[in-house]
């Protein structure tokens, strides 16, 4: 089963957009990407911007409004993700737990549903888009 | 099961192999690594459903079986002989030993990872006895997964894995890497134990469990292990390749009621497109290091030009005769000719693709596809498109007889059926 490992760094809600990690930290966190991928287990990660750089488009009445960040309200951000690929939730909490992070830092840990976890009728509404550009993009 | 044994079971999961691997580095035998790991663990299971699960595991996991060691080391010296001067000798000893495994686990080195893989799938072993040796020591699979993994009852597993140890152990075979000549043949048993592995998963060969997810995401993730351990070798990459390709499809390879659903009839929005993406990013990677041409890294190819086209129809038909061309040249199997007829069939059409299937069992030829029902369905099906309907239905009848797959079976008559509808029997 597939887990996303969701960053959620202190104080990043309000950072500068020019922000960036320090490479202490980096260096940690470059050695915990390593344990990850040589146990096999990584299949994606990513890095994100400052929210200050981000935009919210929020829903209301029918109507989009975008709202450019930093946003005020906003009391936990996300920073980036790992997607593990795991025997079990313990397996991806315990793998969380090794993370390289600092005091009030979380990490949220989530299941990736997996086309066999929707309903059947979920599972019907997804079938037969054939025509999506599937492999567009890829260099092969 | 209660929380906390599955947070142990977790922690297996994670380090049993490097703990093993470790230990293994002063004890030479995966065996005795492997039995001193288990003890650890089921000291694990003991204590931290009291004591809490500790800080740091791993460490934990070693003081056990450290302790343990220097346990069954002084149990073997006493039986010997008791006397001072050896006495004397076995605290040294111990001391050795002691020291020995802090360093081991102080850094635990990928090297040991390695060594531990190429011994579990040492030519030593008869190929089943790597493949359980490989899911218990690098998978972290207890004895009953494996068992019903492979649908044989849990008794019989163990004997397999113990024998396997016990032929290492009595063989002598060095806890090393190969070097030099060596080490080509000994990377090849390696991914030819891994490919085992995931075909195992991918497609049983007879009987009802067709898929088994399981087996295929361990044996990708063993691969991507060897990818990090053996950046440079462009075998790894390549099958790695292969498995990621052909397990994105995985989610379309089953209809609702578990019936075999076909490549050209897949829906093609149920493939797994971050999957086929690893996939050709480690395609290139062993491209770029050279080894384009291995038969790996040529089936993945194959497997990207079905990936790659939006529908069926705009499949490169051409390229995949020209890499099955390739592919027959450095190894000139029969299936893989079966497959490169199947493929002229659709490049150049139905009876292209049955002169092809017939060059394969002139006399000359003949033929180690004789037993193989893929040769009946596959003519069976170039008759059909040619509207050939009365030999067609005979080829796939007697492909029907030969094979004992009921997924399979199932696919055949839906054939039958069809040909029934173009072309009435009575």
């Amino acid at each position: 089963m597939r887990f996303m490992m969701i960053v959620i760094p202190r104080g990043y809600e309000s950072a500068a957009p020019d922000a960036m990690p320090n490479p202490e930290a980096v260096a940690k966190m470059q050695e915990y990407n390593m344990a990850l991928q040589k146990a096999g287990i990584l299949l994606a990660l990513d890095g994100l911007f400052p929210p200050s750089t981000g935009a919210r488009v929020s829903y209301a009445n029918g109507k989009a409004t975008v709202t450019d960040g930093p946003f005020a309200e906003a009391k936990e951000v996300i920073g980036g993700y790992w997607i593990v690929q795991v025997h079990s939730r313990e397996e991806a909490i315990e793998w969380a737990k090794r993370a390289p992070m600092s005091n009030n830092e979380i990490i949220e840990v989530r299941r990736i549903f997996e086309m066999g976890d929707f309903s059947e009728d979920v599972q019907k509404a997804a079938e037969g888009y054939e025509e999506l550009p599937h492999g567009a993009g890829s260099k092969a | 099961m209660s929380d906390v044994d599955r947070t142990i079971e977790a922690v297996w999961k994670i380090e049993s192999t490097r703990l093993i691997a470790a230990i293994a580095r002063v004890t030479r035998d995966i065996g005795i690594a492997e039995e001193l790991a288990q003890d650890a663990m089921v000291a694990a299971l003991e204590r931290w459903p009291e004591e809490g699960i500790p800080e740091n595991p791993a460490a934990w996991l070693m003081t056990a079986a450290k302790r343990r060691a220097i346990d069954s080391l002084r149990r073997g010296q006493m039986l010997v002989q008791k006397h001072e001067e050896i006495a004397r000798e076995l605290q040294i000893q111990q001391r050795k030993l002691g020291e020995a495994m802090d360093r081991a686990l102080d850094q635990v080195i990928d090297d040991d990872v390695l060594r531990l893989i190429f011994t579990a799938c040492h030519p030593v072993l008869p190929v089943e006895g790597c493949v359980a040796l490989t899911l218990r020591v690098i998978g972290g699979l207890t004895t009953a997964e494996i068992a019903r993994a492979f649908l044989v009852p849990e008794k019989t597993m163990g004997q397999r894995i113990f024998r396997a140890k016990k032929t290492l152990s009595e063989a002598h075979v060095p806890f090393e890497t190969p070097r030099g000549d060596d080490l080509r043949g000994r990377v090849k048993s390696v991914l030819s134990v891994v490919y085992l592995i995931f075909n195992e998963g991918y497609t049983a060969t007879a009987g009802e469990e067709w898929m088994r997810a399981a087996l295929c995401d361990e044996a990708l993730r063993i691969e991507r292990m060897l990818a990090q351990l053996l950046p440079g070798d462009s075998e790894v990459h390549a099958l790695l390749a292969l498995m990621e390709l052909n397990a994105s499809r995985a989610g379309a390879r089953r209809g609702r009621n578990g019936e075999a659903i076909l490549l050209p009839d897949q829906d093609r929005s149920l493939w797994n497109d971050a999957q086929i993406q690893r996939g050709m990013t480690s395609l290139e990677q062993a491209q770029r290091l050279g080894g384009g041409g291995q038969p790996y890294a040529l089936q993945a190819a194959i497997a990207a030009c079905h990936m790659l086209a939006r529908t069926a129809e705009e499949t490169d038909w051409e390229r995949i005769v020209l890499l099955y061309d390739a592919l027959l040249q450095i190894n000139p199997s029969p299936i893989v000719a079966l497959n490169r007829a199947v493929a002229v069939g659709m490049a150049q059409g139905p009876a292209a693709g049955l002169d092809a299937v017939n060059a394969l069992t002139t006399p000359a030829a003949d033929s180690a596809l004789a037993g193989c029902h893929l040769l009946y369905s596959v003519r069976g099906d170039l008759l059909m498109k040619m509207g050939r309907f009365r030999e067609a239905r005979e080829e796939i009848q007697y492909a029907m007889a030969m094979t004992q797959n009921f997924r399979e079976q199932e696919l055949l008559t839906k054939r039958l059926k069809q040909m029934e509808k173009a072309a009435p029997t009575t």
